[in-house]
């Protein structure tokens, strides 16, 4: 003990406007000046609680409905029938060699991980104003705990994806020959990719809604356009090339067809063109931050 | 002791009145200009006044200039009128809201009662919501599994620890929400008259909790408007009067300022006074007191009948209004609701604002009184005004008993009431 009680460096002091004292953690609050700085460090230290609220919206997301958490595997399944039944049996749109069904699941599966993230996350400084007028903690935790606890949805659905991928493989009727190859490898990036995407937009749309109430209704619009912009319904091939550099500047295009290619071995390999989504994923989740952080100081004073 | 606890310099927060601290704005054309300077706008194109008269936003400055030191191990009792800074000042404190100017520089972790069961949510059952509300409130696991059965303890929900809190009753709601805020075993609590809430028995607990607190050589900063418990629990006080400190020193000094601060008040028109809390859609403009004769007074008599006219602004669905008696220190004394029903009670007909309580014996020790009135309508409350006025009470006959002062004691009423003795 006496050891490190003298390994207890004495502070000198000095004639400094702030002397610290080594037994109690000094809390500097200061006005913000310029730009605002994103505390990635504070964040790291409230780790824990970023653990309880995805632990807690996990614990809460399916309470008191009948079906639990197979809705999250319903969702993206049923969107996935009414897509066949419409766009593959009726508009006969092609589906790159693959079974429709299969085809728009693949692309469902990452899309509801985002659409449901943006929808949910778009909301979560609202829901939560009676915690923000009265406790400080970083903001951030909120918005980021919303995205991952959906990570659980999404690894339910994708547990069926591959039992179709398997099903189909097996149905001689579907003619289809599923070929995993080393492409799979790539998923997790385009899993993060599809993170980075949800999170930045994330950040933009909550920090917003915090003062603009319109984004509440604007958000479930722009998730459904979005879905349209994205190659979830019909194959990236259906644009033409001087539309595509524009198209590819959405980077859930990116990542849906990135998992179309790892997982179905479709002809969409991920060329310069990924690039495009990732930079703009990056920009995303950047401004998107620092925009928070900015909205952040005057929050409790505007919620 | 001895040490800092908190160093407030120059400490200043400026609000933009119809601006950002109210709710929320429409997006509309103002979109782009927003995204580069979303603050300063907002106070621009608020709901209230929307008819695009708000050019120049009002600045208002809750706090201006404020510089103390606080050690640690001290007890202090911040106090003052609604609207003083106290609020405020405890968001700054515990990093809610960022000062405008100025800086503090905190020694410690700061935990505040601001936030007793904030974060708690009906679906999780008691044992989660304490490690969750735990977790927001700065804890680590590791502390609340070594603070959580004295926790439960404190808060006596007892076999329930494991049921979903909205089962749960108002009280045991409370106990719990306050028993995790409690046990944070800050260096620095902040305590904002959360003590309104729960019985009288959980009451007494919380004060002997934050006297344990203050024990212990924590420092505790006590925003109340019970002067009587501010005396007792504190040992300093500072006073805030417009957003600024108007006495820093012993408790008891301060308190009186505080005191002669409200009686201030009472020369001022209480409709032109701008300390209330409430929505304002119906204020109270004027407040009459009388012993039942035909001119106000504000000298009634123990035993004899009071009469109390408030003039309202206007009229609003479910429109009520009420009002406390309260003695010189603010400890509340009695409580007058229009919306609770008796059988006497009537409607004008003749179309006028007014509420009037009539008491036909007045049951208050000779002595000074203050009245705080809040008036509800459309559901919420509209007006809140504290120290809407004093009278006095001299000594009189109540059902033909002389009724004094007591002396040395703290006594404000008294009752009709016979007694039998032995003959002597």
């Amino acid at each position: 003990m006496d050891n490190i009680k003298q390994e207890i460096p004495s502070v000198p002091i000095t004639d400094s406007v702030t002397p610290t004292y080594p037994d109690f953690p000094l809390i500097q609050i200061r006005p913000t000046k310029g730009w605002v700085s994103l505390k990635l460090n504070e964040l790291w230290k409230y780790r824990e609680l970023l653990y309880f609220f995805t632990w807690r919206d996990l614990k809460i997301r399916y309470k008191q409905t009948v079906l639990g958490a197979s809705w999250a595997i319903i969702q993206p399944f049923l969107t996935m029938v009414v897509f066949s039944l419409f766009f593959g049996r009726l508009a006969k749109i092609p589906s790159e060699g693959v079974p429709y069904p299969l085809f728009s699941y693949a692309a469902l599966v990452p899309w509801t991980f985002f659409a449901n993230g943006v929808l949910q996350g778009a909301n979560v400084l609202v829901n939560n104003s009676d915690m923000i007028r009265k406790i400080y903690f970083p903001r951030l935790t909120m918005p980021i705990a919303t995205v991952f606890a959906g990570l659980v949805d999404f690894v339910l659905a994708f547990i069926v994806l591959l039992g179709m991928i398997l099903v189909y493989h097996i149905l001689p009727a579907a003619n289809y020959d599923a070929s995993i190859t080393l492409n799979v490898l790539w998923l997790p990036m385009f899993l993060l990719l599809a993170l980075v995407t949800t999170l930045g937009v994330t950040f933009w749309l909550s920090a917003m809604n915090a003062q603009f109430r319109d984004v509440r209704y604007v958000v479930p619009f722009l998730v459904q356009v979005w879905l349209f912009l994205t190659p979830i319904a019909y194959p990236s091939s259906l644009v033409d090339m001087p539309w595509r550099v524009l198209y590819w500047l959405n980077p859930m295009t990116g990542v849906v067809e990135g998992f179309r290619w790892a997982l179905l071995g479709t002809d969409t390999a991920p060329g310069p063109m990924i690039i495009i989504s990732t930079v703009t994923a990056v920009i995303f989740l950047i401004t998107g931050a620092f925009y928070f952080r900015k909205m952040e100081r005057v929050l409790a004073d505007v919620i | 002791m001895g040490q800092t606890a908190i160093r407030i310099e120059k400490l200043s927060k400026e609000y933009h009145i119809g601006g950002p601290q109210k709710t929320y704005d429409r997006l509309g054309s103002q979109v782009v200009d927003t995204l580069a300077a979303p603050f300063r706008k907002a106070g621009k194109l608020m709901r209230g006044q929307a008819g695009g008269a708000s050019e120049q936003d009002v600045a208002i400055w809750a706090l201006k200039d404020i510089s103390f030191e606080i050690k640690h191990g001290e007890v202090i009792g911040i106090i003052g009128r609604n609207g003083a800074g106290k609020s405020t000042l405890l968001k700054i404190l515990s990093r809610i809201t960022e000062p405008t100017e100025g800086y503090v520089d905190v020694y410690g972790r700061i935990g505040s009662l601001l936030e007793v069961g904030t974060g708690f949510h009906p679906e999780l059952t008691g044992r989660e919501n304490i490690y969750m509300n735990g977790a927001i409130l700065g804890m680590t696991r590791k502390e609340i599994d070594r603070k959580f059965d004295e926790i439960v303890a404190f808060s006596e929900v007892g076999k329930f620890i494991d049921t979903v809190v909205k089962h749960y009753s108002s009280g045991m709601y409370v106990r719990l929400a306050f028993g995790v805020a409690a046990h944070l075993d800050p260096e620095i609590l902040l305590v904002d008259e959360v003590l309104a809430v729960g019985d009288v028995a959980f009451q007494k607990k919380c004060l002997g909790k934050m006297g344990d607190v203050a024990k212990a050589g924590r420092t505790v900063l006590f925003v109340s408007h019970n002067m009587a418990v501010i005396q007792t629990l504190c040992s300093r006080g500072i006073c805030l009067r417009s957003g600024g400190v108007v006495a820093d020193g012993p408790i008891t000094e301060v308190v009186q300022e505080y005191l002669r601060d409200l009686e201030q008040v009472k020369t001022e028109n209480v409709a032109g006074r701008k300390d209330r809390k409430g929505w304002g859609k119906v204020k109270l403009i004027d407040l009459d007191v009388s012993d039942g004769g035909e001119r106000p007074t504000t000298l009634l008599r123990t035993g004899g009948p009071a009469r109390f006219t408030f003039d309202v602004s206007g009229v609003l669905a479910n429109l009520s209004l009420g009002f406390t008696i309260l003695d010189d220190l603010g400890q509340p004394l009695a409580l007058f609701k229009s919306d609770v029903p008796g059988p006497e009670d009537s409607q004008h007909s003749d179309g006028r604002v007014q509420f009037i309580c009539d008491i036909d014996e007045l049951m208050l020790v000779p002595g000074r009184y203050r009245l705080d009135v809040f008036i509800r309508g459309g559901g919420e409350r509209q007006d809140l005004l504290e120290a809407a006025t004093f009278f006095d009470v001299e000594v009189g006959q109540l059902r033909g008993r002389q009724i004094t002062a007591p002396e040395n004691q703290r006594i404000s009423t008294v009752m009709p009431h016979r007694w039998q003795s032995p003959q002597s």
